[in-house]
C-alpha cells in the first residue's frame, strides 16, 4: 500500500499541517466526528474549542488579521454551518483570508432533508470567495490545498469546504501541496507598467495631492505598509485611511490626517473634498467614505489601486485606474518616482498643509470633558495613553465605541487593529480577541465593546478561561445600543424605540460566574488606577467601565451629505440634534 | 474633473433619471464544475443585474469548460461592473464583450408549436418558408417550425405566429462567437 494513502480524516490533518497551519477554532458534531477523531490522536495542530461556531469564525479573523495567516474553521453540518455564515460574510466584506471546514451528511443522503443536513455550498455561495463540495475522496487533498490557495491570493476571503461523512471514512490518495494553485485562477499582483508611469506623471503635477488607503495595504502585508511610510516621506503628501486600513501609516506619523469617513476627521474629509490628485490605495470607496457620491471630491483626478478589477470603477470613476497589489504598485510607484526624479511643487504643497492646518485647527475631536462620569471619549484616551507602550492589539464590537475606539486610539503598526467594517457585525470583537490571543499569547488584547454587542458572543468568555486566553473585554457601558439611540435621536424625534437594553446583566458578576476577574468604574478618578490594575491581571477580564450614557459620537457625515457638510459636535445642540439631517438623508443608512 | 461621470445621489438614492441601458451579449468561459452556473446566476440575482437570455453548455470534454453566453441589459457602467464581477470568480477563465467587439455572431433557435387548418395554416406555411424556418413535425392540424436566427428575426416570425394558432415556443437563448481566425482565451 502506497504511504499516501489515507482516510479522508487524516487527510484533512495531513493538509492542514502542509499547510503549516497551527491552529483550528471549531465546535464538533455529528457530521465532522472522523475528523475531531484525527484531532484527537495528533498534536501539530491545536484545536480550540469555541462556544459557538460564529465565534470560530470571528476568532480565525482575528488570529488571520493579527498574524497575516490564513484563519481555519471546523464545524458540523447543518446548524454548524448556518452559525458560521455570519463569520464567513463578515470575513468576505472585509477580505480576510479563512478557510472554513464544515461536515456534511454522507453523500448518499444529500438531498433527502437528512438529520442536520443543509445546503452549505449554496447557503455559503454569496457569502464566500469560494465553496467547494467534496465528492471523492480523491479530490480531497487538491481541494483543501487550492481551497488555501483561494483565500489567500488576491483579493483574500473566505472559502468553505464542505466533506461529507463518507468522504472523511474512505481511503484515498494523498497530495502534497507543492504545485497546487488553482487551474486558472491567477490574479494580476503586478500593476501595468503605462497605469504606473500614468500615476506618477499624475502625482507630479499635484497641488493639493492626498493619500487615502484601506484595508488593502494591511492584507498585502509588512511590506506594503513600509513602502507607503517610504512613499509619504518621499513626496510628503498627506495621508487618510478607512477604518480598515488603521496602522499602516503610524498615527504618530507627520503626514497623518487621521481616519476620514462618517466619524471621521474633520481635516481628512475636508482634504478629501477639496484635494486636486487622489491616491486610492487598498480601498474601495464604501459608501460610509464617500458620503454623497455626486459631491465626493468633485475636482480631483483619482488613481485607484486595487487587486481586484471589480472594486475599480464600481461607485465612483477613476482618471488611473491600477490593478495591482498595494506593495508591488508602490514599489513601482516608488523606482519610477526616483528614476524620473519627480518633485512636487513644493509651495503649492506647502499652500496644501496650511489649508489643512486651518481644518485642523477646529479640533474636531473636541468633547465637553466631565468630572463626575466617564465620558467614553475620555476612557479611550486614558485607555491609550495607559497600554500605548505595551505590546498591545485592539478588537472592537460595533457602535459608538467603535468609531471611539478608532479616533481616539492611535496606531503605529498594522496588524493590531481588528474590527468588523464591512458588515458591522456586533459580537466580533470578543471572540476575535479569542483568536488574537491564541496566536499572540504574551500579547496584551484588548476588546474595547459596547454593552450590546459583548453580548451577543459572550459565552466566547467560556473559551478564553479554558485556553487560559488573558483577554481584556473593556465595555463602553452607556446602558444604551449608544450607535443605534444616536441615529434615533438624529432621525426619529428622539424615540428610542428598543435602543436601551432593560436588563443588562451586572458584568462583573458575569466575568465572575465564567471564572475570570470582573471589575468596574464608574468615575474618571478612579479610571487610570483600574486599567492599570486590568493590564496587571493575567487572566482574562470583563471591566464594566460606566461612561456617559447619553454621549453623541461626532464628527459626523450625515448620510447623503457631502465631505465638506460634516458637523461637528460643539455645533449642534442637543435639542437641535433632530434637525441635522434633511427628510431625504432619513431614507439612508 | 470627473464629476459629470459619477452617479447622482449617495449610494442609496435611486436615479430618477437613469443613463440609457444597453444590451451586451457576454461570453464566459467556466469550469464545469457543480455549482458554477448557480454562481454566475446568483452574482445576477445579488446584485440586481438583469438576464435577459442565458445558455450554457460544456464546450470542451476533455477540459470540463463551459461555455455560458449571457444577454444582459444595464448602463455601461453596470456593463463593465458585471464583466469585472464575472472576471473575479474563480472558476471564470476568460469574459469577452461580443457586443463591444463589434464583429460577433449571435444566434438562437427556438422550436414553434403552431395549430390550426385551412386558410391559418397555408399561411403558417408560407410564412415559416419566407423565415427559413424548418417544419420538425407535422400532424393534420398541427406544425412544430424550427427556426434559427438573430433574436429580432426568432421574435418578428413568433408573433407573426401568433393569430395564427400559435400554442407554445421553445427557445435557447442566445448563442454568441466572434467572427475570424481567432478564439477566446481558455
Ligand atoms: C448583529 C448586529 N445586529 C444589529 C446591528 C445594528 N447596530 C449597530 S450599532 C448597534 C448598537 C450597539 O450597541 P453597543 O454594543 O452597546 O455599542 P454603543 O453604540 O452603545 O457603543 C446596533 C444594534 C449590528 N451592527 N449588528
Ligand atoms: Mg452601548
Amino acid at each position: 500500500m502506497a504511504t499516501n494513502e489515507m482516510t479522508g480524516a487524516e487527510m484533512v490533518l495531513k493538509a492542514l499541517q502542509d499547510q503549516g497551519v497551527d491552529t483550528v477554532f471549531g465546535y464538533p458534531g455529528g457530521a465532522v466526528l472522523p475528523i475531531y477523531d484525527e484531532i484527537f490522536q495528533q498534536e501539530k495542530v491545536e484545536h480550540i474549542l469555541v462556544r459557538h461556531e460564529q465565534g470560530a469564525t470571528h476568532a480565525a479573523e482575528g488570529y488571520a488579521r493579527s498574524t497575516g495567516k490564513c484563519g481555519v474553521v471546523l464545524v458540523t453540518s447543518g446548524p454548524g454551518a448556518t452559525n458560521a455564515v455570519t463569520g464567513l460574510t463578515d470575513a468576505l466584506l472585509d477580505s480576510i483570508p479563512m478557510v472554513c471546514i464544515t461536515g456534511q451528511v454522507p453523500t448518499h443522503l444529500i438531498g433527502s432533508d437528512a438529520f442536520q443536513e443543509c445546503d452549505t455550498v449554496g447557503i455559503t455561495r454569496p457569502c464566500t470567495k469560494h465553496n467547494y463540495l467534496v465528492k471523492d475522496v480523491n479530490d480531497l487533498a487538491r481541494i483543501l490545498h487550492e481551497a488555501f490557495y483561494v483565500a489567500t491570493h488576491g483579493r483574500p476571503g473566505p472559502v468553505v469546504v464542505d466533506i461529507p461523512k463518507d468522504v472523511q471514512f474512505a481511503k484515498g490518495r494523498y497530495v502534497g501541496p507543492k504545485n497546487i494553485e488553482h487551474k486558472t485562477y491567477r490574479p494580476q499582483v503586478k500593476a501595468d507598467q503605462n497605469a504606473i508611469r500614468a500615476a506618477v506623471e499624475l502625482i507630479a503635477t499635484a497641488k493639493r495631492p492626498i493619500l487615502y488607503t484601506g484595508g488593502g495595504v494591511i492584507n498585502s502585508g509588512p511590506t506594503a505598509s513600509k513602502l507607503l511610510r517610504d512613499f509619504v516621506e518621499m513626496t510628503g503628501i498627506p495621508i487618510t485611511s478607512t477604518l480598515m486600513g488603521l496602522g499602516a501609516y503610524p498615527a504618530s506619523g507627520k503626514n497623518w490626517l487621521g481616519m476620514l469617513g462618517m466619524h471621521g476627521m474633520y481635516e481628512a474629509n475636508m482634504a478629501m473634498h477639496d484635494c486636486d490628485v487622489m491616491i486610492c490605495a487598498g480601498a474601495r470607496f464604501d459608501d460610509r467614505i464617500t458620503g454623497r457620491l455626486n459631491a465626493f471630491s468633485p475636482n480631483s483626478k483619482k488613481i485607484h489601486i486595487d487587486i481586484d478589477p471589480s472594486s475599480i470603477n464600481k461607485t465612483v470613476r477613476v482618471d488611473v485606474p491600477v490593478v495591482a497589489d498595494v506593495a508591488h504598485a508602490l514599489e513601482d510607484m516608488i523606482r519610477v518616482w526616483k528614476a524620473k526624479s519627480v518633485t512636487l511643487d513644493k509651495k503649492a504643497l506647502d499652500t496644501w498643509w496650511k489649508q489643512i492646518d486651518g481644518w485642523r485647527a477646529k479640533d474636531c475631536l473636541r468633547y465637553k470633558k466631565n468630572d463626575d462620569v466617564i465620558m467614553p471619549q475620555y476612557a479611550v484616551e486614558r485607555l491609550y495613553e495607559l497600554t500605548k507602550n505595551e505590546n498591545t492589539y485592539i478588537t472592537t464590537e460595533v457602535g459608538q465605541h467603535q468609531m471611539w475606539a478608532a479616533q481616539f486610539y492611535r496606531f503605529e503598526e498594522p496588524n493590531r487593529w481588528m474590527t468588523s467594517g464591512g458588515l458591522g457585525t456586533m459580537g466580533y470583537g470578543l471572540p476575535a480577541a479569542v483568536g488574537v490571543q491564541q496566536a499572540h499569547p504574551d500579547a496584551l488584547v484588548i476588546d474595547i465593546a459596547g454593552d450590546a454587542s459583548v453580548l451577543m458572543t459572550m459565552q466566547e468568555m467560556s473559551t478564553a478561561i479554558q485556553y487560559e486566553l488573558p483577554i481584556k473585554i473593556f465595555i463602553l457601558n452607556n446602558q444604551y445600543m449608544g450607535m443605534v439611540r444616536q441615529w434615533q435621536q438624529l432621525l426619529h424625534g428622539n424615540r428610542l424605540s428598543h435602543s436601551y437594553t432593560e436588563a443588562l446583566p451586572d458584568f462583573v458578576k458575569l466575568a465572575e460566574a465564567y471564572g475570570c476577574v470582573g471589575m468596574r468604574a464608574t468615575k474618571p478618578l478612579e479610571l487610570d488606577d483600574a486599567i492599570r490594575e486590568m493590564i496587571k491581571v493575567k487572566r482574562p477580564v470583563i471591566f464594566d467601565c460606566r461612561v456617559a450614557a447619553l454621549a453623541n459620537c461626532f464628527p459626523m457625515i450625515p448620510s447623503g451629505k457631502a465631505h465638506n457638510e460634516m458637523i461637528l459636535g460643539e455645533d449642534v445642540a442637543d435639542e437641535d440634534v433632530g434637525t441635522v439631517i434633511d427628510a431625504k438623508g432619513k431614507m439612508l443608512v | 474633473m470627473n464629476a459629470h461621470l459619477q452617479p447622482s445621489g449617495s449610494a442609496y438614492f435611486l436615479d430618477t433619471v437613469k443613463p440609457v441601458a444597453e444590451t451586451h451579449a457576454l461570453a464566459v468561459i467556466v469550469d464545469n464544475e457543480p455549482g458554477v452556473l448557480a454562481r454566475v446566476i446568483g452574482l445576477f440575482s445579488g446584485r440586481g443585474y438583469n438576464i435577459e437570455s442565458l445558455t450554457v453548455s460544456e464546450t470542451q470534454h476533455e477540459k470540463h469548460v463551459s461555455r455560458i453566453t449571457i444577454v444582459t441589459s444595464g448602463t455601461p457602467a453596470v456593463i463593465e461592473q458585471i464583466k469585472n464581477q464575472l472576471g473575479r470568480m474563480v472558476p471564470v477563465h476568460s469574459v469577452a464583450d461580443l457586443t463591444v467587439q463589434g464583429n460577433a455572431l449571435t444566434r438562437e433557435l427556438a422550436m414553434v408549436k403552431v395549430s390550426g387548418t385551412g386558410e391559418k395554416r397555408v399561411e403558417a406555411l408560407r410564412l415559416a418558408d419566407a423565415f427559413r424556418a424548418r417544419v420538425i413535425d407535422a400532424g393534420t392540424s398541427s406544425f412544430i417550425f424550427e427556426i434559427t436566427g438573430k433574436t429580432d428575426k426568432v421574435e418578428q416570425f413568433i408573433s407573426l405566429m401568433v393569430p395564427l394558432g400559435l400554442v407554445e415556443v421553445a427557445r435557447t437563448g442566445v448563442a454568441g462567437i466572434t467572427r475570424g481566425a481567432d478564439g477566446m482565451k481558455v
